[in-house]
C-alpha cells in the first residue's frame, strides 16, 4: 500500500502541493474559490439532477421549461426565493432565528477543506482529516436546533428535537465504521486514504460502506430518515417558519450536505480521484454523482421511518454491526496482512450478508403503542 | 427515574399537508406520544342539506357531486336511487349497467387516490401517488368521454343516466380493464412487501371488530376489521346481484389491513367491470320523466357502497317539487368517530397515517 | 337483501315489554315515546333475535310542530333493518336522551343534529356544535332559518 509520509501540522502550515500554482496564499485563494464554485455549481446541478431523476422514477417529466432541458430551473428558483419577503415570527427569538441558517451552512462548506479533488489537490491536507470531517459535520445540527428553537413554532421544535436525537445517535455507528477504514488505510488524512485504495474500500469493507451510507443518510436527514422535516407530519419541521433568503440557505445546506457526504463516501470507499483513463477530477465527480444518485434513488423509493424505529435502528442494528465490523477488520488487518485481496473481498461480502440477515431477524414489525 | 415532560397542544390543520383538506386535529402530545385528540371540523361546511331543500330533485344532482368530490359518480348513484325509491321510478337495464360501470370505475379512482395519499402520509416521496394518478387519469378520460367532465360529472339522472355512451367508450374501457390488473400488481410490487411500510403500518391503529360495528364504521374501515359487510352484497341495489365478486376483509383491523382491503377491492372492481362489459344490453338508458316532478308524500332512504363506505340519502317529500328534507349519511364523517380510539397512545407520525388510512374526503365530512 | 322488518310486529313485542312506549307503527318504522327511547333502543340492540348492533344513520326532520329524530338501525349478523323515530314537541329548549352509550356511532351525528336543529341530547359526552363555530346563533337546518 502506497502511503505517503506523515504530513505535519504542528505549528507549521500545510505543504503546498508542488503541482499546484501559486505560493501559500495562492494555494489557499485558489482552493477557497474552487470549493465555493464546486459546492454551488454542484448543488445547482444536483438539484436539477434530482428533480429530473425523481421525475423519471415517478413517471413524469420534471422541470423542462427554463433553459435547455430545464437546466436553469434551479437558478430561477433561487431568484424567486431571494426576492421573497423575509418573515420572522413575531414571538420568535430574532437573533437565533437570523443566525441559524448561517450556523447550519458554514460547517458544510468547511467539510470540503479536506476533500481531495486530485492527488494532493485539497485546501488543507490535515493529518486528522477524517476526524475533522466528523467534528465539523455535526455542527450543522446546532444550526438546525437553533432554527427550531428560534422559530417559536411547535412543529419546528418537534423537528429540532428529532434532529438532535437522530444525529447524536447516528454519529456513533458513523464514526465506528470510519475507524475500520482508517485501520485499513493506516492514516486519517483523506488524501492518504485515497492513495491507500489500490482496491476501492467498498470491496474490502462492504459492511462498513453499508453502515456508513445509512448513518450518513440519517446525518443529512435524507429519506428514510427525514424525520426532522417530515412533510406529512410536522409540515416542514425546523424550517417551517423560514422564508426568502434564509429558507434558501437551508435548502442549500440540505443539498450541500448531500454533496459533502457523497464526496466523503466517494473518497473513503470508492477510491476518490483514482481511476483509469479519465482525469482524476472527473473520476471524483463521477463517483460523487454515483453516491448522490443512490441517495435520491432511496429517497424516491421508500417511505419514512417513525422516530422510535429510527432510534432502534441506530442503537440496536447499526451500532452492534459497526462494532462487529471493526472487530473483524482489526483481526483481518493483523492476520491477513499479506493475503491477496480477492479472498478477503469474498469473505467480507459473506460476512456482511450473514450479519445483516441474521441481525435483522431480531427485529419485529409493527407495534409501538404507549399506554397513556 | 421517569422523565415526564409537560404535555403540549399541537394544531394539526386546518392547513396541513396531510389532513386531506381542511380537517383540524387538536392533539395533546407528551413528547411524541398522542395523549388526547379533538377533531375540529366544519371548515368546508357549505350547507348542502339546506340548499337542497330549495332546489328541485333534478337540480340537486350537481350538489351531490360536491360532497365526496373524489367519488362523484357514487354520490350521484346514491341520490338517484333514493329519489327513484321515493317516486317509484324504474331504470332501463342498460342505464343500470352503465351506472354500475361508472360506480366501479369511480371506486377504482377513489381507491387509487386513497392508497396513494396514504403512502404519502407514510412519508413516501410522492412516488406511489404519482403512479396511481397515472391510472386515475385514464379513468377520468373515460368519464370525460361520457359526461364531458373530469371531476364533477353529474352524469346520472333520475331514471337512468344523462346520455348513452359514445361508441368508442366500451373498446377503450376494455383496454383499460385488461391493463388494470397489471398496474395493481405493479403497485403491490412497489408497496406490499416494503419492510419500512410494514413496520409503519402493521399493528398500528387497530380498530377491533366490535368497536368498528359499534361506532358505525363502514366501507374498507369496517371490512379491514374483519366484518364481511358490503351493501353491494348485503342489500344489492341496481344490478349488483348479477355479478360475481368477493368481499375482501382484513383480520387485524390495522392500517395495513385497511390498505390491503382497498387494493383487493380494486381487483374485485375490475372483475365487476369485466362482467358488466360482457353483459351490457342494448336499449334505452333513461326513463323519460319530466325535469320537474312531484313525488308522493313520504320518505325514502337509498344507499350504496361508496368507495369510502355506506353512502345514504334520506329524502322526505311533502309532495312538492323539492325535497322537504335532504339528509346525507356521509361515511367519511362517521368513520372519523373511530379516530380517537385508534390514535391515542401512538406517536404523531402514526396519528397521521392512521388518519390517512381512514380515507376521508372533507367535502363529505362537512357537507 | 336486507330485510325490512315489519314495524307492527316489533311494536307489538315492544308494547308487551315496555307498555305505553310505542305511539304508532307503520311499515318499517316505529314511533317511540321520547322517555322510553333508551330502554327500547337497548332492547332492540340486545335482544338476540333482533341484535341491531349497527346504527346506520341518525338525523332529524323539522315538521314545524315537532321535530322527528330518525334512527336507522341495521343488524349486521341478521341483515335486517328497522327505523326508529322519536318526536320532540315544540321549538325551544329541546331535549332527547342520547344513544351514544349503545351505539357510539351516534357521537358525531347527535352533535350534528344539535348543531343544525337545536335538539340537545342528554348524556352525550361532548354536546358541542360540530359544523358551525362556537357562538353561532340559530340552527341552520330548521325550516324557519333563512
Amino acid at each position: 500500500m502506497a502511503i505517503a509520509g506523515p504530513i505535519t501540522y504542528y505549528g507549521t502550515l500545510p505543504q503546498v502541493p508542488p503541482d499546484w500554482p501559486g505560493g501559500f496564499w495562492g494555494h489557499w485563494g485558489t482552493f477557497v474559490g474552487i470549493i465555493l464554485v464546486f459546492v454551488l455549481t454542484l448543488v445547482m446541478g444536483f438539484i436539477w439532477v434530482e428533480r429530473r431523476g425523481i421525475a423519471r422514477f415517478q413517471a413524469r417529466v420534471g422541470p423542462n421549461r427554463v433553459g435547455p432541458f430545464g437546466l436553469l430551473q434551479p437558478v430561477a428558483d433561487a431568484i424567486k426565493v431571494l426576492l421573497k419577503e423575509d418573515i420572522i415570527p413575531a414571538s420568535g427569538d430574532k437573533v437565533v432565528h437570523w443566525l441559524a441558517p448561517v450556523v447550519a451552512f458554514v460547517p458544510v462548506l468547511l467539510i470540503f477543506a479536506v476533500v481531495p479533488f486530485w492527488d494532493g489537490a485539497l485546501l488543507a491536507d490535515l493529518n486528522i482529516g477524517i476526524l475533522y470531517v466528523v467534528a465539523v459535520s455535526s455542527l450543522t445540527t446546532i444550526g438546525i436546533f437553533m432554527a427550531g428553537w428560534g422559530s417559536n413554532n411547535k412543529y419546528s421544535l418537534l423537528g429540532a428535537m428529532r434532529a438532535i436525537a437522530q444525529v447524536v445517535s447516528y454519529e456513533i455507528p458513523l464514526v465506528l465504521s470510519l475507524v475500520a477504514v482508517v485501520l485499513l488505510a493506516g492514516s486519517l488524512s483523506l488524501n492518504d486514504i485515497v492513495r491507500a485504495q489500490n482496491i476501492p474500500f467498498i470491496l474490502l469493507q462492504p459492511l462498513g460502506f453499508f453502515i456508513f451510507f445509512l448513518a450518513a443518510c440519517a446525518e443529512i436527514n435524507r429519506t428514510p430518515f427525514d424525520l426532522l422535516e417530515a412533510e406529512s407530519e410536522i409540515v416542514a419541521g425546523f424550517h417551517t417558519e423560514y422564508s426568502g433568503m434564509k429558507f434558501a440557505l437551508f435548502y442549500l445546506v440540505e443539498y450541500a450536505e448531500a454533496v459533502a457526504i457523497s464526496a466523503i463516501i466517494a473518497t473513503l470507499f470508492l477510491s476518490g480521484w483514482r481511476g483509469p483513463l479519465l482525469p482524476p477530477f472527473l473520476w471524483f465527480l463521477l463517483k460523487v454523482f454515483a453516491v448522490f444518485f443512490l441517495i435520491f434513488w432511496v429517497r424516491s423509493t421508500i417511505p419514512r421511518l417513525r422516530v422510535d424505529q429510527v432510534m432502534a435502528f441506530a442503537w440496536k442494528f447499526l451500532l452492534p454491526l459497526a462494532f462487529l465490523n471493526l472487530l473483524i477488520t482489526g483481526v483481518q488487518v493483523i492476520v491477513w496482512q499479506g493475503v491477496l485481496p480477492w479472498p478477503v473481498i469474498f469473505v467480507n461480502l459473506a460476512i456482511m450478508v450473514v450479519l445483516i440477515v441474521g441481525w435483522s431477524s431480531f427485529f419485529r414489525l409493527g407495534g409501538g403503542r404507549v399506554e397513556v | 427515574m421517569v422523565l415526564k415532560a409537560e404535555p403540549f397542544v399541537v394544531n394539526l390543520g386546518p392547513v396541513h399537508p396531510s389532513t386531506h383538506g381542511v380537517f383540524r386535529l387538536r392533539a395533546t402530545l407528551d413528547g411524541e406520544v398522542v395523549v388526547n385528540i379533538e377533531p375540529v371540523i366544519g371548515y368546508l361546511h357549505r350547507g348542502i342539506e339546506k340548499l337542497a331543500e330549495g332546489r328541485t330533485y333534478t337540480q340537486n344532482i350537481p350538489f351531490t357531486d360536491r360532497l365526496d368530490y373524489l367519488a362523484s359518480m357514487s354520490n350521484n348513484l346514491a341520490y338517484c336511487l333514493a329519489v327513484e325509491k321515493l317516486a317509484g321510478i324504474t331504470v332501463p337495464e342498460r342505464g343500470d349497467y352503465l351506472r354500475v360501470i361508472m360506480a366501479e370505475l369511480q371506486r377504482l379512482a377513489s381507491h387509487l387516490i386513497a392508497v396513494g395519499a396514504f403512502l404519502n402520509d407514510c412519508g413516501a416521496f410522492m412516488t406511489p401517488i404519482l403512479y396511481m394518478l397515472r391510472e386515475r387519469e385514464k379513468i377520468l378520460d373515460h368519464f370525460e368521454m361520457v359526461s364531458g367532465q373530469r371531476l364533477t360529472y353529474a352524469y346520472m339522472r333520475i331514471g337512468g343516466v344523462s346520455q348513452d355512451i359514445p361508441e368508442e367508450f366500451l373498446p377503450a374501457l376494455g383496454k383499460f380493464v385488461a391493463g388494470m390488473p397489471g398496474y395493481i400488481d405493479e403497485y403491490d410490487g412497489l408497496i406490499k412487501e416494503n419492510e419500512i411500510f410494514l413496520a409503519r403500518t402493521k399493528g398500528v391503529g387497530i380498530l377491533p371488530k366490535d368497536l368498528a360495528i359499534n361506532i358505525s364504521a363502514s366501507g374498507p374501515v369496517l371490512r379491514a376489521s374483519g366484518v364481511k359487510w358490503d351493501i353491494r352484497k348485503a342489500d344489492p341495489y341496481s344490478v349488483y346481484d348479477r355479478f360475481e365478486f368477493d368481499i375482501p376483509t382484513g383480520t387485524a383491523g390495522d392500517c395495513y389491513d385497511r390498505y390491503r382491503v382497498r387494493v383487493e377491492e380494486m381487483r374485485q372492481s375490475v372483475r365487476i367491470l369485466q362482467q358488466a362489459m360482457a353483459q351490457i344490453p342494448k336499449g334505452k338508458v333513461r326513463t323519460e320523466i319530466p325535469l320537474t316532478f312531484r313525488p308522493p308524500v313520504g320518505e325514502a332512504y337509498g344507499h350504496v357502497e361508496a368507495p369510502k363506505g355506506e353512502l345514504g340519502f334520506y329524502l322526505v317529500s311533502d309532495g312538492s317539487i323539492a325535497p322537504y328534507r335532504f339528509h346525507c349519511r356521509a361515511p367519511s364523517l362517521i368513520n372519523l368517530t373511530a379516530l380517537r380510539d385508534m390514535m391515542i397512545g401512538w406517536k404523531v407520525a402514526d396519528a397521521i397515517i392512521i388518519f390517512g388510512s381512514i380515507d376521508i374526503c372533507m367535502g363529505e365530512v362537512d357537507r | 337483501m336486507t330485510v325490512a322488518l315489519s314495524g307492527k310486529e316489533i311494536a307489538a313485542r315492544l308494547a308487551k315489554q315496555f307498555p305505553g312506549s310505542i305511539i304508532e307503527a307503520t311499515g318499517n318504522t316505529i314511533l317511540v315515546k321520547a322517555d322510553s327511547l333508551p330502554e327500547v333502543a337497548a332492547f332492540l340492540k340486545n335482544a338476540p333475535d333482533l341484535s341491531f348492533d349497527y346504527l346506520v344513520s341518525l338525523t332529524a326532520v323539522d315538521y314545524w310542530d315537532y321535530f322527528e329524530v330518525v334512527y336507522r338501525l341495521t343488524s349486521i349478523p341478521r341483515n335486517h333493518s328497522l327505523v326508529l323515530k322519536v318526536r320532540c314537541q315544540g321549538r325551544a329548549n329541546l331535549h332527547l336522551p342520547s344513544v351514544t352509550g349503545l351505539w357510539r356511532g351516534a357521537d358525531f351525528q347527535e352533535r350534528e343534529v344539535y348543531d343544525l336543529f337545536g335538539i340537545a341530547f342528554d348524556g352525550h359526552p361532548n354536546m358541542k356544535r360540530i359544523f358551525m363555530w362556537e357562538g353561532f346563533q340559530g340552527h341552520p337546518l330548521r325550516r324557519d332559518y333563512l
